[in-house]
């Protein structure tokens, strides 16, 4: 495809999407109290998004991701939350 | 459009979906063992959980005119209780031998701990003992990176696992390159929130080439979406691609793996 194909196929959805993560961090301003280590790995992701890397969905996974490689003892829960709580102090 | 949907946990969803899926020119389904969503008590309710995978749902995908196959485990969710994932491994070589079972799946990881990765471990021996297709679920979100690493350094440490009969699921920007370069099959999951979305999956497929890939739904009672798969096709065919790219991946991928054992057959 074209980037102009690209574009009328996907721009609408993208710029959708653009507001919507925007008016997601508006809403965390207006709200009150401490906010957790998922809204620091949102905020160190999005800087990936304007780099001229080529590869920006992986490095945001990876932004996102436990980097560590050894097995841990035992699993204190099920589920997972989409952020590593040691990506931040 | 024909397609196969390999990965789907239709013993969580309703009739309306076997029609829509059949509707959408679904001619298969596979149904990996998976985690209900509460941890079992016993292994007696893995036992009839095999049970209605192997005897119950067939039947109820067959009054929509869908073959129905399945894969037995217990999931990584559940493996954590080592003694309860011994007791089903247990069990499970008297359901290899029902006609519709496919192989071992789905296997792997969930939070990456030493208890996972050593029931993962006996998964694939008691898949190579009996011969079987290994199906391996990778770990979700933040989790994943690390899960599928771990996972294939436990498939490639056994010797007797041919990675051609293994298909690594879930995968993602961060882990496909991995999985199909070390050999192995890699399947995208379609979620509308927490994996891949059709665009991105097409994304992937483009980028990595359509070899030893395949899409799935894996539908649940999570969010999820049975249609995924041809909705997925029909976004292939937006971006230009020839029907018979489309049905190379959604039908003849599918296909070509699942034919290695040879119960899949499609009438």
């Amino acid at each position: 495809m074209t980037r102009d194909q690209v574009l009328d196929l996907y721009f609408m959805d993208a710029r959708c999407k653009l507001i919507e993560l925007a008016a997601f961090l508006d809403r965390v301003d207006r709200s009150e109290g401490e906010a957790d280590f998922r809204l620091a790995a949102i905020r160190k992701a999005l800087p990936l998004l304007s780099s001229a890397h080529a590869e920006r969905a992986k490095s945001v996974l990876m932004a996102l991701s436990d980097p560590t490689v050894v097995p841990i003892s035992a699993a204190t829960g099920k589920g997972a939350c989409g952020a590593w709580p040691g990506a931040t102090p | 459009m024909r397609y196969i949907e390999p990965h789907a946990h239709m013993v969580s969803r309703i009739t309306d979906d076997y029609e829509a899926m059949r509707m959408a020119g679904c001619v298969a389904i596979c149904e990996p063992a998976f985690w209900a969503g509460f941890d079992r008590s016993s292994v007696d309710g893995f036992y009839d959980y095999f049970c209605q995978l192997t005897d119950y749902e067939p039947k109820r995908a067959a009054k929509f005119g869908l073959p129905h196959f399945s894969w037995l485990c217990i999931n990584p969710k559940e493996s954590e209780d080592m003694g309860l994932a011994r007791d089903v491994l247990g069990i499970i070589p008297e359901f290899l031998k029902r006609g519709n079972v496919l192989g071992i799946g789905e296997i792997g990881l969930n939070k990456n701990t030493r208890n996972e990765i050593a029931i993962l471990e006996e998964h694939i021996d008691l898949a190579a003992r009996h011969d079987q297709l290994i199906l391996v679920h990778t770990p979700h979100l933040e989790d994943k990176f690390k899960g599928t690493n771990l996972i294939l350094d436990v498939l490639r440490a056994d010797s007797r696992i041919n990675p051609g009969r293994v298909i690594i699921d879930h995968v993602e920007e961060h882990t496909v390159d991995m999985v199909l370069d070390a050999g192995f099959w890699a399947g995208i999951t379609l979620y509308p929130e927490s994996k891949a979305t059709p665009a991105r999956a097409i994304d992937m497929v483009e980028r990595a080439g359509m070899k030893n890939l395949w899409l799935n739904c894996a539908c649940d009672w999570g969010r999820s979406e049975p249609l995924a798969v041809p909705r997925t096709a029909i976004e292939m065919g937006r971006r230009g691609h020839s029907k018979e790219a489309v049905d190379a991946l959604v039908y003849g991928n599918p296909m070509r793996f699942l034919s290695q054992n040879p119960r899949f057959q499609l009438s």
